[in-house]
């Protein structure tokens, strides 16, 4: 049996019993990495000298018999928004093409720590921005499924990583979707826990009240396994939520029996694709058959979503993104003196700007400083907060009478790339169904719930109240044994990819 | 909605980005189009709705004033364009005023 | 410009607000855990947080939230039970981010008050509003060097993030010389407090004055000349003389011009020291939307009644206080009080363990100033490396109190202890002092009658002056004799004679 077969939660139990080396187990995915990566693009940086260096380190103590941490041997891909010491940074910006943080996200300390090997850095849509991965200043991700289409975004790296067997489990972070909908998109799991429970220290803020980090794997138990990593309390984040984590993994047994689910009969409006519909009605029937109940629930506000995001993201960005400025790290412009600036330092913040970041980052900077600017506070940003509170509200009343909210994840299978590039406005609506989570600060996942005719993964996302994280990966694994959707895997991908180097 | 272009040239300063004047005009249709389309939310009332800046319900995170290690001057330049070993070099700042 | 120290009354009132931002005295940054000590080499006291770095996150120091309650209670304002800091974004390199986290519309505490008298009543009481305190980070350190003609602006990271407290006053001072006595007062309770040490050269107290006119018109009317806002005033000193120039230069203004506040926007003027006049800095429109959101990185704070109360009971008491103690117990004048209290809170314990040994407030007042604060200011140093102790000075003064040595002699003695950290026994032993008994004296004394009839003849005659003759004769044939014991004995000796 090839590593790639097994799952996270039986790689890490064969590394412990020495079935499996780490060094043999990493080396299969570097190996793997190596073939698919030239025609996936998944990768910014792959680190196969640090991560067999970290291999070798856990089968010399495992050998020894030194304790060794939770996910020992497991190759992780880390998503290019979170700091590394020893690994550049890029955030898929030639803003930070070459910046090195000095210090590592506490995510990374976490799966560093537990015995994880980073195996590299994985492409996204330019500081998060961007739901088709299309975004990045270093090229386009493919979607495995389909090497025409996008792999989603802005976590797209991570989903297609992952969906390419190049690791078996991924670190996403999520601002409105961003590993919900790629996950969807490349029929794997991907879990954007609760604001607040896992750390935002050394990930690179687009947002800061939405984003959030969370795992990507196959399967909503290897997710599990990964949340036990990196959930918990950090005191270098304020934000950080001190509940103590769950075993996760120990959570998945209890069924479904007496859980309820909400639908909203608004999801199934104009323009969510048939074969979707079809899909999502179908998973539905799943956790019926599974014990579950299903409701129909009204949330009046959800409509209001995608602009109070598009409201909300851009000014907070607005504000994060404004350290870049070429002054003390990232893109300089080289001098060229011009008049049209009132001084050198002025013109080099400008210049520095402009060239080291891509078209959708600079609308978005564009939108939130106009939003926040003297006149015009009132009119966007502050009345979007309060339609954050009546959405917020929408959740609130919801889970009175259900216990997880499902539904699509996105409106289409996998798009083409370049499909929607030339309408910014398109492409945000992408995020119609996964926003809410995010602006509410709840948890929510999504898994593959079937297949297009044509064979794109069709993803389904249930949403929990805060820290409801156990009744989403218990729900979720509980769908997963009763089907085999996130099983499949990209038809002929090993002879469609060329092998580079 | 539509913006003037004189009101993205303004704004594109407020943000310190280099906009040209062809994608000034791109720039401008862009954000008209999206400002027109979060003006949606103008059809809701939400008079005696309080705003949530933030979905966190926590308060008062303190941390100690205890000391921890700094980074090295070297460690703090490593990304600098441009330094000399000390300080962060920038062009001249020309007489504007400072912090507050 | 005011009618109390010019003594000509002047055609308008001088209207004065002052914003001070003071360093609070905490170990660390307030979000991060550097170092905030003054002096270090350029950019050794940063890290990820106060550098800016992609992905670092701020943590509020409870420390630095606490001294800024305990100013803001100090200062009498209304403590809001909830607040938030905001985020008020400009482009500086000296300001990492590209913001500065501060407080915005729920500052944590507004509506104060701080009343000033001055001792010497040159200038009425003066009470100063307070329109807010509140707690912000502080920006890094940016220098041009012009000599070197690079023309690089060099950046030095260690001050950024250092906790300030923001002090906002209404426009109540009313004179440049109140507005320096107001702040030398505002200086002194926040020293009390241990809120900051306030130390100017070390950039821990920074004033900007905001000044204009009210000039009565013939018709009833007040005109009111545009606020002007004057920045870079280095001591409290260059306060008041930036803010005497500023009064005469927009009273000139108006006389050519009668331009008026809102017809010309708020100029921001520096002061030059050397040159002693201030200059108009370059206005930017645009840099004034400072596009004030919420810190999403951070999270509210609350402060409960119960808080306040346990941060008042820590604060000590404030200078207003301690002087009237001081004049209460001690019976030392409002002058006295004030001078001590004005030294610090070490020299006024000094002083009160002092007064507490030898029972007397204003002989210890007289040596604390006419003897331990004149050699302070002479040798510098602090009272609190004083070589001489109290309880050292009060053995000193007892001795002179029973008639040991006169006030000379102990100076004498005074400055022995000084410099060689004896006692006052030791000092007068080393320094061969014998001290003379009473039936020594009066042998002496009855010598020295006898080889003078003449003067003993004066004092009988009624002429008591006179004694002071025998003064010298004692003092001939033993230099440690007390002048005045010698005159009381030989006296009393004469008066028995008849």
């Amino acid at each position: 049996m090839q590593p790639a077969d097994l799952s996270a939660i039986d790689l890490v139990a064969a590394v412990r019993q020495g079935d499996l080396s780490a060094v043999q187990c990493t080396e299969a995915f570097l190996n793997r990495i190596q073939y698919c990566n030239g025609a996936i693009n998944a990768f910014l940086n792959v680190d196969r000298a640090g991560a067999l260096a970290c291999a070798e380190s856990i089968d010399v103590r495992r050998r020894s018999g030194q304790p060794l941490g939770p996910l020992a041997g497991l190759p992780v891909a880390v998503k290019d928004a979170l700091c590394t010491a020893d690994l550049p940074t890029t955030a898929a910006s030639k803003m930070l093409e070459n910046f090195r943080p000095p210090y590592d996200a506490f995510v990374v300390s976490r799966l560093r720590q537990a015995d994880a090997v980073i195996v590299g850095k994985t492409n996204m849509d330019e500081f998060a921005m961007g739901g088709s991965n299309e975004n990045s200043a270093f090229g386009p991700v493919h979607n495995p499924w389909d090497f025409s289409r996008a792999p989603g975004g802005s976590s797209g790296g991570s989903a297609a990583c992952v969906a390419a067997d190049m690791t078996p489990v991924a670190i996403g972070s999520d601002t409105g979707g961003s590993i919900r909908q790629p996950a969807g998109l490349c029929g794997i799991t991907g879990l954007k826990p609760t604001y607040g429970r896992v750390s935002r220290r050394g990930l690179i803020a687009f947002a800061s009240s939405l984003d959030q980090i969370g795992p990507m794997a196959r399967s909503a138990a290897d997710c599990a396994l990964v949340l036990e990593t990196i959930a918990g309390h950090d005191p270098g984040d304020s934000t950080s939520l001190t509940d103590a984590v769950p075993r996760y993994t120990s959570l998945l047994e209890q069924p479904l029996a007496g859980v309820r689910v909400g639908r909203v009969p608004e999801h199934f409006a104009a323009g969510l694709d048939p074969e979707v519909a079809k899909g999502v009605e179908e998973a539905f029937a799943v956790l019926k058959a599974a014990g579950a109940t299903v409701h129909d629930i009204a949330m009046p506000h959800a409509k209001y979503g995608v602009a109070t995001y598009y409201l909300v993201a851009p000014c907070e960005a607005s504000s994060n993104l404004a350290r870049y400025d070429g002054a003390h790290y990232g893109h300089r412009a080289s001098a060229k003196p011009s008049s049209a600036f009132e001084s050198p330092l002025i013109e080099m913040y400008c210049r520095s700007r402009a060239e080291g970041f891509g078209p959708e980052v600079k609308r978005r900077i564009m939108l939130g400083t106009y939003a926040l600017s003297s006149g015009y506070y009132d009119a966007y940003y502050a009345k979007a907060l309060k339609v954050r509170r009546l959405i917020r509200q929408d959740y609130l009343d919801a889970f009175e009478h259900v216990d997880l909210i499902g539904g699509p994840v996105s409106a289409t299978p996998a798009f083409k790339l370049g499909e929607k590039t030339g309408d910014p406005l398109a492409m945000y609506l992408v995020d119609l169904y996964t926003v809410s989570t995010n602006l509410a600060g709840v948890g929510g996942i999504s898994f593959p719930c079937g297949f297009t005719k044509s064979g794109l993964p069709i993803g389904f996302q249930l949403q929990a109240p805060a820290l409801g994280e156990p009744l989403l990966l218990r729900a979720s694994d509980r769908f997963q044994r009763l089907t085999d959707w996130h099983l499949r895997r990209p038809p002929n991908l090993t002879a469609l990819c060329t092998p580079k180097g | 909605m539509t913006l003037s272009q004189q009101e993205v040239a303004k704004v594109a300063a407020l943000a310190r980005l280099a906009l040209f004047d062809h994608e000034l005009a791109t720039m401008t249709s862009e954000l008209s189009n999206i400002v027109g389309f979060v003006s949606l939310l103008e059809e809701l009332d939400t008079t005696n709705v309080d705003p949530l800046a933030h979905p966190l319900d926590a308060e008062n995170v303190f941390r100690d004033d205890v000391p921890s290690p700094s980074l090295s001057t070297a460690e703090a330049l490593q990304s600098a364009p441009r330094h000399d070993g000390q300080y962060f070099l920038v062009p001249a700042v020309l007489g504007e005023s400072g912090a507050a | 410009m005011n009618a109390s120290t010019s003594e000509t009354q002047v055609p308008f009132t001088t209207i004065i607000g002052l914003e001070v931002h003071v360093q609070l005295q905490t170990l660390t940054k307030l979000f991060c855990g550097c170092s905030t000590a003054f002096g270090a080499p350029p950019n050794t006291q940063v890290c990820p947080v106060c550098l800016g770095l992609p992905g670092s996150l701020p943590v509020m120091n409870q420390r630095a939230f606490r001294l800024a309650l305990k100013a803001a209670l100090a200062l009498d304002c209304n403590i809001a039970s909830f607040t938030k800091w905001d985020r008020k974004n400009y482009f500086y390199p000296d300001l990492p981010k590209g913001y500065q986290i501060s407080q915005f519309d729920l500052p944590f505490s507004t509506d104060g008050t701080l009343e000033v008298i001055d001792p010497k009543g040159t200038i009425g009481p003066c009470r100063v509003g307070i329109v807010r305190v509140h707690l912000e980070e502080d920006a890094g350190k940016s220098m041009h060097d012009e000599t070197a003609g690079s023309g690089d602006t060099r950046i030095d990271l260690n001050r950024a993030g250092t906790p300030l407290c923001e002090i906002v006053t209404q426009p109540d001072l009313r004179s440049p010389q109140e507005a320096r006595l107001w702040l030398n007062e505002l200086k002194l309770l926040l020293v009390y407090l241990g809120v900051s040490d306030c130390n100017m050269q070390e950039g821990s107290l920074r004033v900007d004055a905001n000044v204009n006119l009210h000039i009565p018109q013939p018709d009833g009317r007040i005109a009111k000349t545009p606020i002007v806002e004057i920045k870079n005033m280095n001591s409290f000193r260059s306060v008041e003389r930036a803010l005497v120039y500023e009064t005469t230069r927009q009273w000139g203004v108006w006389q050519e011009t009668h331009a008026e506040m809102g017809k010309t926007p708020k100029q921001t003027r520096g002061w030059d020291d050397p040159a002693g006049v201030t200059r108009a800095q370059r206005h930017k429109e645009e840099s004034s939307d400072y596009r004030y959101f919420p810190e999403p990185d951070l999270v509210p704070v609350t402060v409960s009644s119960a808080q306040q109360a346990a941060v008042r009971s820590e604060m000590g008491e404030p200078p207003v206080r301690v002087r009237k103690g001081l004049e209460t117990r001690w019976k030392i004048s409002a002058y006295d009080a004030d001078v001590l209290v004005n030294q610090g809170r070490q020299l006024v314990d000094y002083f009160e363990e002092l007064a507490t040994l030898i029972g007397d407030g204003k002989i210890a007042s007289n040596w604390l100033q006419q003897d331990v604060l004149r050699t302070l200011n002479e040798r510098g140093g602090t009272i609190e490396d004083f070589p001489v102790r109290p309880a050292a000075l009060a053995e000193l003064i007892a001795r002179v109190n029973a008639g040991d040595f006169d006030t000379s002699r102990a100076r004498e003695i005074f400055s022995e202890m000084l410099a060689s950290g004896r006692s006052a026994a030791d000092a007068v032993l080393s320094m061969g002092i014998a001290v003379i008994g009473d039936d020594e004296l009066v042998a002496l004394c009855r010598d020295i009658l006898a080889a003078n009839p003449k003067i003993v003849a004066d004092v009988k005659g009624g002429k008591e002056q006179a004694a002071a003759g025998l003064i010298g004769h004692a003092k001939k044939k033993n230099p440690n004799i007390n002048p005045g014991k010698v005159r009381t004995i030989c006296i009393d000796l004469i008066r028995a004679m008849q």
